[in-house]
């Protein structure tokens, strides 16, 4: 009779074996894999954490070689055009979100959307650049926030439809039908019952969606442009968060570098707090599309 | 004598207690069925005794399984050895859909490095089908993939893939719960042919097919081992008065 | 024959409720609406926002498809086929070629995920099969991080830490042990082909991992007990049961990986050095169609140059629809199977 812990066959030490080291493996490719992201958020904190004070958030860029200076209006150009992407993609990609998911939507039309989307989201970047280029800046002879924002939020569109089609497929089959048993009409019961019951899953994909815009910078360079200056309007070149760290960063001169270093620091910092909240407040249910 | 042997066993899924502290024995070279209402922890139960409760998240046991006397949840057994002694078929057919239907039979095998040459291979093959009672449905298409046959068809393949590794013990999981009845009929006398070289533990929702097929039953209710004995006298002469309603009809 | 006022909206009726109902009942009754044949208003309205809504997104993709075939058409007219094998770029006699970034493009994006793709694989092995759940959840976080980080940082990175790192012990290594190879030849700079595929690489692998992991998620829970309950180590379970089921699925993962790859602008702009030239080290400066663009679009003085720019953007859209529409088909037909099986 064979014991259950006995049984010392070489076969069955040989399979143990190379089960540990392929399990090893993928275990060291993973750690390795983490390696750059430590190194990267490591070297952000040591150059970028001098650079940042209150001037950082309230001035202007400063000319080379004065000292001092901050971003204030790339931060603030950020969120207008972020803000202004977001308003526009979001009640886009919602409603394209709550077509696919209405019962019944596994046409040509309905495939046709999705794969769209899909495939919308695999574009470079910086050919949504040049579409944006071609259909608002040259009309209006002028780079200009409503271009920049035009273009990211071509870009948010699709991951909002996505998400919203996958927070909506959480919800119960169940729950619809029996609201329409009760006589609810159909838009309604799409928009104030299954919406509703998954808004928590729209609003983290939309959070997510709107952290991937917010780092974007190829799309923006002939769009937004870029702006030394305090601007907020719509029909103006606007300053961004990763156009100045962009600019900064290729020129030549070490006081810039520290600046691009301190805008590294706060841009990635408004990116992770995002991530990391969605992902305190719903674990891992929500992902960003692929 | 006991061949498996559960001592206080409990099994939880993260802080819900699905099994609550079964102590059983299960002979050797019979049939033990076990029955109760659905979500009662048959399937929990069967899978604790080859250690497949573990794969699922948050799914732990306490207590002991004996195997020939040996605690399988001893610390530094493997689960690997154990499932090789106690092989299990489960509820759904699961060919491996990439593998022929003779791959299939020798995929277990294969691991072990134990098939050494051709000849060998196709005696194996063809004694485990014909074990399993499929070798005069497929002996012809060998080379087809498994996913091509009838669903209880692919259910006696995967009872002759279980059979190729010579366990000592063969778990069944509802076997019969996806197959028509023609195909149910066929695995039952299947499962009373090969009591004799092996000890089978199965489980069913189907109080005919317990009481057609088995030698000794365990009713469970809500986790709990109500009532354990052989399977004429659970039937007709129930010692609790929960087994009685059950097979009764009374609930469940 | 006459009809009652109450006798016209019997099918509206809940079955449920006394036929002679209430007080209230009958108040209400006078409130119903008609029976009405069609689709009501409210309903065609909603249908109709939310069609156009879907239908936007086909028609930005295709928008932006032809938009930049129209815009690169002065271009394409004016050189034909020769713009695609011709390597001579030369803005100031009008003369533009693409072979250089198409190169860049491509050797750039292929290096990256030949890197790539066994940590991608390996890192989603690693958290759908094989760490216990709680470590695979935090581990798993951290990759998502990975994802998450702007491509302007990682470029930032790559001008000041990445690169020079790789100029100071990697080009030396591979030219002391591979110099034999015209690839690990030539001066050593921190700018070069071999920087923009290292930065590509670590941004691919969160990417190709996510993919692989849903698609070693679809993979029936049924057949990896089958392979545990015959006796499988968790390798083996992986051989029988993950990686046969999965195969096109992982394919899938990689060339969205590539087309990720391929599209990548500031992060290669500001690590490749720019140099619209074909050489054969990876140490030299090299470029990219993205990073062309972004680099060059605003200081093009002609229209003709700007036409050109768009053609390379035109090359790069068709490259990366080809690589996506693979890739999506391949995934797509995956996840079908799961569902009908």
């Amino acid at each position: 009779m064979s014991s259950a812990v006995g049984q010392l066959s070489l076969r069955y030490w040989w399979r143990k074996f190379k089960s540990a080291t392929m399990m090893g493996a993928t275990v060291a490719a993973t750690l390795l894999t983490l390696v750059p992201l430590f190194w990267v958020l490591g070297y952000l904190l040591k150059q970028g954490l001098s650079g940042i004070d209150l001037a950082f958030f309230t001035s202007l860029p400063r000319p080379v070689g004065e000292k001092g200076g901050g971003m204030g209006n790339a931060v603030l150009g950020t969120l207008e055009l972020v803000t202004l992407a977001t308003v526009m993609a979001v009640p886009l990609g919602v409603s394209a979100g709550l077509y696919l998911t209405e019962p019944g939507r596994n046409g040509l039309m309905a495939n046709a959307v999705r794969f769209a989307a899909d495939v919308l989201m695999g574009v470079p970047s910086i050919v949504i650049g040049i579409f944006v280029y071609a259909l608002v800046v040259r009309p209006m002879k002028t780079f200009s926030a409503l271009a920049g924002a035009i273009a990211l939020a071509t870009m948010m569109a699709p991951l909002v439809v996505r998400t919203t089609e996958e927070a909506i497929k959480l919800v119960p089959l169940e729950l619809r039908e029996s609201a329409l048993a009760l006589g609810v009409p159909r838009w309604k019961t799409s928009l104030f019952i299954v919406v509703r019951t998954a808004a928590r899953g729209i609003a983290t994909g939309i959070l997510l969606a709107l952290a991937r815009i917010a780092g974007e910078t190829a799309p923006l360079l002939f769009t937004a442009f870029g702006n030394q200056f305090w601007s907020t309007s719509l029909t103006r070149p606007i300053a961004a968060l990763t156009v100045q760290v962009y600019t900064y960063a290729i020129s030549p001169f070490p006081e810039w570098h520290r600046q691009a270093w301190a805008g590294a620091l706060v841009l990635t910092g408004m990116v992770l707090i995002v991530e990391l909240s969605v992902h305190m407040l719903t674990g891992k249910k929500v992902r960003a599309p692929r | 004598m006991a061949k498996l042997s559960l001592v206080h066993l409990s099994a939880y899924f993260g802080r819900v207690k699905t099994l609550k502290d079964i102590n059983l024995d299960i002979p050797e070279y019979n049939v033990t069925a076990v029955i109760g209402p659905s979500g009662c922890g048959k399937t929990t139960l069967v899978r604790c005794l080859n250690r497949m409760h573990e794969v699922v998240r948050d799914a732990r046991v306490e207590g002991e399984v004996l195997l020939d006397g040996e605690n399988i949840y001893a610390p530094g057994v493997d689960p690997v050895q154990i499932r090789r002694r106690v092989g299990m078929v489960f509820q759904k057919p699961t060919p491996f859909p990439t593998m022929s239907i003779e791959e299939n039979v020798i995929a277990g095998l294969k691991l072990n490095g134990s098939v050494r040459n051709s000849a060998q291979r196709a005696e194996i093959v063809e004694r485990c089908l014909r074990l399993a009672a499929l070798w005069d449905e497929v002996k012809d298409n060998l080379g087809k993939p498994g996913t091509s046959l009838s669903g209880g068809q692919q259910q006696r393949l995967c009872i002759a893939r279980a059979l190729a590794v010579e366990p000592e013990v063969l778990l069944m999981d509802e076997p019969c719960s996806s197959l028509d009845p023609a195909s149910t009929a066929r695995i039952e006398e299947l499962v009373l042919e090969l009591k004799s070289q092996y000890t089978i533990v199965i489980v069913t929702h189907n109080m005919q097919q317990a009481a057609r097929a088995s030698d000794y039953t365990a009713f469970l209710l809500n986790g709990v081992l109500i009532e354990f004995g052989e399977t004429k006298q659970i039937f007709t002469n129930p010692k609790r008065q929960e087994t009685e309603d059950y097979i009764t009809g009374r609930f469940g | 024959m006459e009809l009652k006022p109450l006798e016209r909206e019997p099918a509206l009726r809940d079955p449920s409720q006394p036929l002679a109902g209430t007080v209230r009942h009958r108040a209400l009754a006078h409130r119903w609406p008609r029976l009405k044949v069609g689709v009501p208003l409210s309903e065609f309205v909603f249908d109709g926002i939310t069609g156009a809504a879907a239908l936007t997104v086909v028609v930005l993709l295709l928008a932006v498809t032809t938009v930049v075939i129209i815009e690169a058409w002065p271009a394409v007219g004016r050189f034909g086929l020769r713009f695609l094998t011709s390597t001579d770029w030369d803005p100031a006699n009008e003369q533009f070629g693409a072979l250089p970034f198409i190169y860049g493009t491509v050797v750039s994006s292929l290096l990256a995920l030949a890197v790539a793709a066994p940590f991608g694989i390996g890192v989603a092995l690693c958290l759908s099969e094989m760490a216990p759940f709680w470590l695979s959840d935090i581990l798993g976080f951290l990759v998502e991080l990975l994802a998450a980080i702007p491509s302007v940082v990682y470029g930032l990175w790559g001008i000041f830490v990445l690169g020079p790192w790789l100029r100071d012990y990697v080009e030396p290594w591979l030219g002391r042990y591979l110099g034999f190879l015209p690839l690990f030849r030539g001066p050593r700079v921190a700018v070069s082909l071999l920087s923009a595929s290292a930065i590509l690489a670590v941004m691919v692998v969160p990417y190709v991992s996510a993919v692989c992991r849903d698609v070693f998620s679809a993979v029936p829970a049924s057949l990896r007990e089958a392979a545990y309950a015959l006796g499988a180590t968790r390798w083996e379970m992986v051989r029988m049961a993950v990686l046969p089921h999965s195969v096109s699925g992982i394919v899938g993962a990689l060339i969205l990986g590539l087309g990720r790859a391929l599209g990548e602008t500031i992060a290669v702009a500001m690590v490749i050095g720019n140099r619209p030239a074909i050489s054969a080290s990876l140490f030299m400066p090299s470029t990219t169609l993205a990073s062309a663009i972004a680099n060059e679009f605003t200081e093009a003085t002609s229209d003709l140059y700007v036409s050109a720019l768009i053609e390379l953007g035109m090359v790069l859209i068709l490259i990366s629809l080809l690589v996506n529409v693979t890739a999506r088909l391949l995934i797509y037909n995956l996840t079908r199977r799961r569902f009908s099986s």
